[in-house]
């Protein structure tokens, strides 16, 4: 290995920002569960929605954001300002900038858990805020590509580590999607039309929908994935060289999946097709990244028998290898005829947002938590395994009773009788849901316990600053 | 002028991806961008001064498999 390292001393990072975000990941993932546990349990029992504010409709919107963005979100602010600095070798330009990026995307996530609530909504699926916070959401994202960016160029490394590129695609893409999206009508302050007609609003909102997928629940967490990875692993990235191959083609055919959202809609059927055959062609460069990550571990399997926080970046690949698998499959139009509108999509959605996103996110913390304050290690690498046994047993708890309960509703609306009347009604297929439900609301609950065994754990390590840490009960391990 | 269709646009634009790809791996994995892809992979340990490198992973030939 050559020596590139510049023999000046390391610069001053910006390590404050960092750990504001990471605080906000556990804190606001503790919250967008709590309110996914909840709906999940209203489905359950639907005499728990009480009044116009908290019932199902109105709390999904809020799961959703508050998972994606406040969460994930915060997640990948703490990652991308960590990564940029540390493979770069250089400070953020500027502290107060990074400063308004964190107070402006709390302010964000405030002003979603009030007004979605309220049922202010402009109906598009996870861009549902109304536009006053939409271009506060703008402006907070022109100002993180401005210090993103503006740190890479001032960069003392002369090259820029491929976990930048996958977190510059995703703040550009990020964007572009949601100013296009986004761009309405206001009629009042709390209300506005899409500029969009019929059926191009629909492929403008699933062109954003699933490049939300591709960009900030994909690209942004493989930046993760392609530093955190490595450095638990403390060996560099499988083959560097496939990792540029993955990116081009990951980001070149994201962007034209949308369109499999809207399968034998009024979408014109060039662009279903198109959007069917990108999505099967993705399922290559999704795998090219996967075995990119988990074969960083070649000559480093038995680090996974002691290392938690390895299992868990390592077992989120599986997930992500698992959920690309299984999005190609649903985006096959005969398939999607029967997956579609059926709680298999929320199945595939949790297999990708719990297995991989969560997963992900939550490995790169517990490595990245103890080095922000200066400690060895986390508090208790015990209660990390035991969080990572409760978000694999969750998960697939979660997405095996989606599994069973979409196909069993597929099959019965598309049951029909000899003289060509429906077999069950509506109900009838809603009524055999239920213990699905149950058991998704069991898993749900069970991964959303293990994120207060996290809180626990960072409260412990980060807290403590006098007891001294090396009386950890680590050695239990 | 050969006015085009929908289907001449479709092979277009397939055999441009194609290029396009064939591009990219040509570039990635040629002998010429090994030493700087090799050097960027050490990237994320060059913040440890006084860490171990992690050596003997990208000098052994692995990545040609």
């Amino acid at each position: 290995m050559s020596d590139h390292t510049p023999a000046t001393a390391l610069p001053e990072y910006n390590t404050k920002i960092v750990k504001q975000f990471a605080i906000t990941t556990v804190m606001w993932g503790i919250v967008g569960m709590l309110v996914g546990v909840i709906i999940a349990a209203q489905l359950v029992w639907p005499e728990l929605n009480f009044g116009p504010y908290l019932h199902f409709g109105r709390l999904r919107p809020l799961h959703t954001n508050a998972v994606i963005f406040a969460f994930g979100g915060s997640a990948l602010f703490a990652a991308s300002y960590h990564v940029v600095q540390r493979t770069c070798q250089a400070p953020l330009i500027s502290d107060k900038l990074a400063a308004f990026t964190f107070w402006g995307w709390q302010l964000v996530i405030v002003a979603a858990a009030i007004t979605l609530p309220m049922g202010l909504t402009t109906t598009k699926e996870y861009a549902e805020l109304e536009w006053p916070i939409d271009i506060l959401i703008a402006v907070v994202w022109v100002v993180y590509a401005i210090v993103f960016f503006g740190t890479i160029m001032k960069r003392r490394a002369k090259h820029i580590y491929v976990a930048n590129w996958f977190f510059g695609a995703f703040i550009l893409a990020v964007a572009m999607l949601h100013i296009v999206n986004s761009l309405a009508v206001p009629v009042s302050w709390t209300k506005s039309y899409s500029i969009y007609p019929g059926a191009i609003d629909a492929m403008v909102q699933w062109w954003y929908g699933h490049n939300a997928v591709g960009f900030f629940l994909t690209a942004g967490f493989l930046g993760m994935m392609y530093y955190f990875v490595p450095k638990q692993a403390e060996r560099p990235v499988y083959s560097y060289r496939l990792s540029i191959v993955h990116f081009w083609a990951l980001i070149a055919i994201y962007i034209w999946a949308g369109p499999h959202h809207l399968h034998y809609s009024a979408l014109p059927n060039w662009a279903q097709s198109l959007g069917m055959v990108m999505s099967l062609v993705l399922l290559a460069p999704s795998w090219g990244g996967m075995i990119n990550g988990v074969m960083t571990l070649s000559g480093a399997w038995h680090k996974l028998r002691t290392d938690p926080t390895l299992r868990f970046l390592v077992v989120s690949l599986s997930f992500y290898g698992m959920s690309t698998f299984e999005g190609p499959m649903m985006a096959i139009k005969t398939v999607n005829a029967l997956s579609h509108n059926t709680d298999w999509t929320i199945g595939h959605v949790h297999s990708g947002a719990l297995g991989w996103v969560a997963m992900i996110s939550i490995g790169s913390m517990y490595h990245l938590i103890p080095r922000l304050w200066g400690k060895q290690q986390m508090y208790s690498e015990n209660l990390i395994n035991i969080h990572f046994w409760m978000s694999t047993i969750g998960t697939v708890l979660y997405i095996a009773s989606m599994w069973v309960n979409g196909i069993a509703q597929g099959l019965m609306w598309r049951a029909f009788n000899a003289d060509g009347t429906l077999t069950y009604s509506f109900a009838e297929a809603v009524e055999a849901s239920y213990p699905g439900y149950f058991v998704r609301f069991v898993g749900g609950f069970i991964f959303f316990a293990g994120m207060l065994l996290m809180a626990y754990n960072v409260y412990m390590t980060v807290g403590r600053d006098k007891a001294t840490a090396t009386a950890s009960p680590a050695a239990a391990v | 002028m050969i006015a085009m269709d929908s289907g001449t646009l479709q092979g277009l634009s397939t055999v441009v991806a194609f290029i396009a790809f064939i591009g990219v791996t040509a570039w990635a994995y040629s002998k010429s961008n090994k030493q700087a892809f090799d050097e960027a992979a050490q990237l994320p340990f060059a913040d440890e001064p006084g860490a171990q490198p992690p050596a003997q992973q990208t000098t052994d030939g692995r990545e040609q498999s």
